[in-house]
């Protein structure tokens, strides 16, 4: 066995084309779809034209000062900005494709915020010659704002609720440089009922001094739950996630688990299926199996080969990605495990297709055909086709190798679920298509 | 050319079936040292069945082949690696027949097959004529005691068909047995000691070239047209 293996090694060094596009196009293709499904274009470029420039951006609520600048630095987060002059070059710019949109923070905003009468009104342009782009800025620059708008919202929530505060318990309070005594309801209720008991029971004016009495206290009490109402007011509807299924793992580590699969795929996929047919092309398989080498040992060689060389090259694209990406290097022998059972039941199912078609070219249009659809199908989420359709979906990427790799690579990379139930899977896999190119195998020659 | 002294393989009632098809119907088959013989017949008639069953390639669905210690073999068409060079191919092959020896095999295949020189060049590059020599050569690394040879001239020009004649010849003066199935009955009739005739899976004629011209009842005819004659007496 080990003289073949030296002979595939051989024969592929004397290949460089072929080795080149096997390795660089599913790297190409595992790359775009990480890519795809991890982001938008990266920081895009908004105009910013900000009219509280030169003046005082601070605004003064309830005693307490919030810094619009401060604020709006939210919006930045997100966003390269691009500084502009004036309200009109910032729009001249969208218009020119220089940047993908523009924000405008009008001169009176602050005032506007200060005076409390009106909203403070930002405006955003953009140019929307395509779908895409479109839906990209709304999501990216309107999101950006309610964020800084719900912050603000929650600072001054927290500042009415300090006024309230005031009203109800009184105390000191500072506006404008002065100190203020506030009485505040609790305290004038205490000065009202010791007048009170200076008039005599039955007096017209002691009754009415009980209606005032009795609403201070109505008043009190209900302010007493004006933080909770205010809080509701500052975040109407909060999100307590939790996931039933699946690990945490950020979109990009997730992209990572993904690029590394699709490549696993590729490679091994072509390589088993492709090896194992050149066997018959070159006519040189019923001259092994006279005796020389088992059909058995013949597929464990092939699988062998395809699964070290595609193992190999996934590891060096997750230490390339690893420059980009951070990922976790003390979970190295996880990856390892995982990338190699993968490989295993990739190579075995390239083993079947290279069995069952028993040509080079059928075998790699079959293993092209066969690995897009498995992937795409894996990623289908539920809910988005029907329960029935979604079940046949599942059990169609569980009876392939690419789930249980994405799975278990998802696993070791990102600590996502468990990675026993992958790699038992996997090694499953492996059996049963190792068997069923095994069956093939007998009508091969 | 050596006579045949003792039997080096056998077969007996072979029978294959492919789903309805019936391939071979009872054929059996012997050979002695040194023989040469070759199993002719019309297209279809299961000359490539027999030498596979005979080489271990497919198993008979009835019958018994009594294999000889070795059997060298040598497909139609040329099993080889076209990117790996002749040295390469005869290497790997020697080291998988675990010769004890491989590299002094692998010289003596070149001497033989007169490949010397061409022993760095990838296979891919050669003549037709040279590609077969190689497959030939393969076939004889564990040094046989019988060759089944399957078209082996097939697709080469007359003098390449002339050298390789020369080169099984020889092996034959040497006394490896040789089991050859051929479309060119010339060849049979100028190389065989024996022929064995298959006609729709039956054997129907086991014996020398002169043997088959006499069982025509007719004169006159050169041996190809004696074997027609044959064949249409016999209802093929």
């Amino acid at each position: 066995m080990r003289w073949l293996l030296v002979k595939d090694l051989r024969i592929l060094r004397r290949s460089p084309l072929l080795v080149a596009l096997l390795v660089l196009y599913p790297i190409v293709i595992a790359v775009l779809i990480g890519f795809a499904l991890s982001r938008g274009p990266d920081k895009p470029e908004v105009a910013f034209y900000n009219g509280l420039a030169g003046t005082p951006a601070i605004v003064e609520l309830g005693g307490e000062r919030i810094d619009l600048t401060e604020e709006g630095s939210r919006l930045f987060e997100e966003i390269t900005p691009v500084p502009a002059d004036s309200r009109a070059e910032a729009i001249q710019k969208v218009r020119d494709g220089d940047v993908l949109g523009a924000l405008i923070i009008p001169e009176n905003l602050a005032s506007n915020l200060q005076s409390t009468l009106e909203p403070g009104t930002v405006e955003v342009f953009y140019n929307a010659e395509d779908p895409a782009k479109k839906e990209f800025v709304e999501n990216t620059i309107e999101a950006q704002v309610q964020r800084a708008n719900a912050a603000l919202t929650k600072r001054i929530a927290e500042e009415a609720l300090e006024l309230l505060d005031l009203i109800s318990e009184g105390g000191d309070y500072s506006f404008l440089g002065q100190d203020f005594d506030v009485l505040g309801l609790a305290r004038a209720e205490r000065i009202l009922s010791d007048v009170r008991e200076t008039l005599p029971p039955g007096s017209p004016e002691r009754e009415r001094l009980e209606e005032v009495i009795d609403f201070g206290e109505l008043a009190r009490e209900n302010l007493a739950f004006s933080d909770d109402v205010l809080a509701v007011v500052g975040e109407p509807i909060r999100v307590e996630a939790t996931a039933l299924e699946g690990g945490s793992t950020s979109l990009s580590a997730f992209a990572v688990a993904l690029a590394a699969s699709v490549s696993l795929m590729f490679i091994t996929l072509l390589l088993a299926a492709g090896m194992l047919a050149i066997e018959r092309e070159e006519n040189a398989f019923a001259r092994l199996v006279r005796g020389l080498v088992s059909r058995s040992a013949l597929l464990v060689e092939k699988a062998g080969l395809a699964a070290v060389c595609s193992s190999a090259v996934c590891l060096l694209m997750l230490a390339g990605l690893g420059l980009f990406v951070e990922i976790d290097w003390g979970r190295f022998p996880l990856w390892l495990g995982a990338v190699i059972a993968g490989a295993l039941a990739f190579a075995a199912l390239g083993l079947a297709i290279g069995a069952l078609t028993r040509e080079v070219r059928a075998a790699s249009l079959l293993a092209f055909m066969l690995s897009l659809p498995l992937a795409f199908l894996a990623l289908v989420p539920s809910g988005a086709v029907g329960p029935a359709l979604y079940d046949v979906i599942r059990a169609v990427s569980a009876a392939f190798p690419f789930k249980p790799t994405l799975d278990a690579l998802d696993a070791a990379l990102n600590d996502a679920g468990g990675l026993a139930g992958p790699l038992l899977h996997l090694a499953g896999l492996a059996v049963a298509f190792g068997v069923l190119s095994r069956i093939a195998l007998r009508r091969f020659a | 050319m050596e006579t045949a002294t003792a039997t080096t393989i056998v077969a007996r009632d072979l029978v294959k079936r492919y789903g309805d098809r019936v391939a071979l119907r009872g054929v059996s088959l012997s050979a002695g040292r040194g023989e040469l013989v070759a199993v002719i017949g019309p297209n279809g008639a299961g000359k490539t069945t027999l030498l596979s069953i005979l080489a271990g390639i497919q198993r008979a669905d009835e019958g018994v082949v009594e294999e000889s210690p070795s059997i060298g073999w040598v497909p139609q068409q040329p099993a080889l690696y076209g990117k790996l060079t002749v040295e390469e191919n005869l290497m790997l092959f020697a080291r998988l027949e675990r010769s004890p020896d491989p590299h002094a095999t692998v010289d003596h295949m070149l001497d033989l097959t007169d490949l010397g020189e061409r022993a760095g060049d990838q296979v891919s590059t050669l003549s037709g004529g040279n590609r077969q020599r190689v497959n030939i050569a393969i076939g004889l690394l564990g040094r046989p005691e019988v060759l089944l040879l399957d078209e082996p001239s097939a697709a080469l020009d007359p003098r390449q068909r002339e050298r390789l004649w020369e080169f099984i010849l020889r092996l034959a003066g040497e006394g490896t047995t040789v089991v050859y199935a051929t479309h060119h009955i010339q060849e049979a009739d100028r190389h065989a000691n024996r022929l064995v005739v298959l006609a729709d899976g039956e054997s129907v004629f086991d014996g020398s070239p002169r043997e088959l011209e006499q069982a025509t009842g007719t004169t006159g005819l050169d041996f190809e047209q004696a074997f027609v004659e044959f064949l249409r007496q016999r209802g093929h």
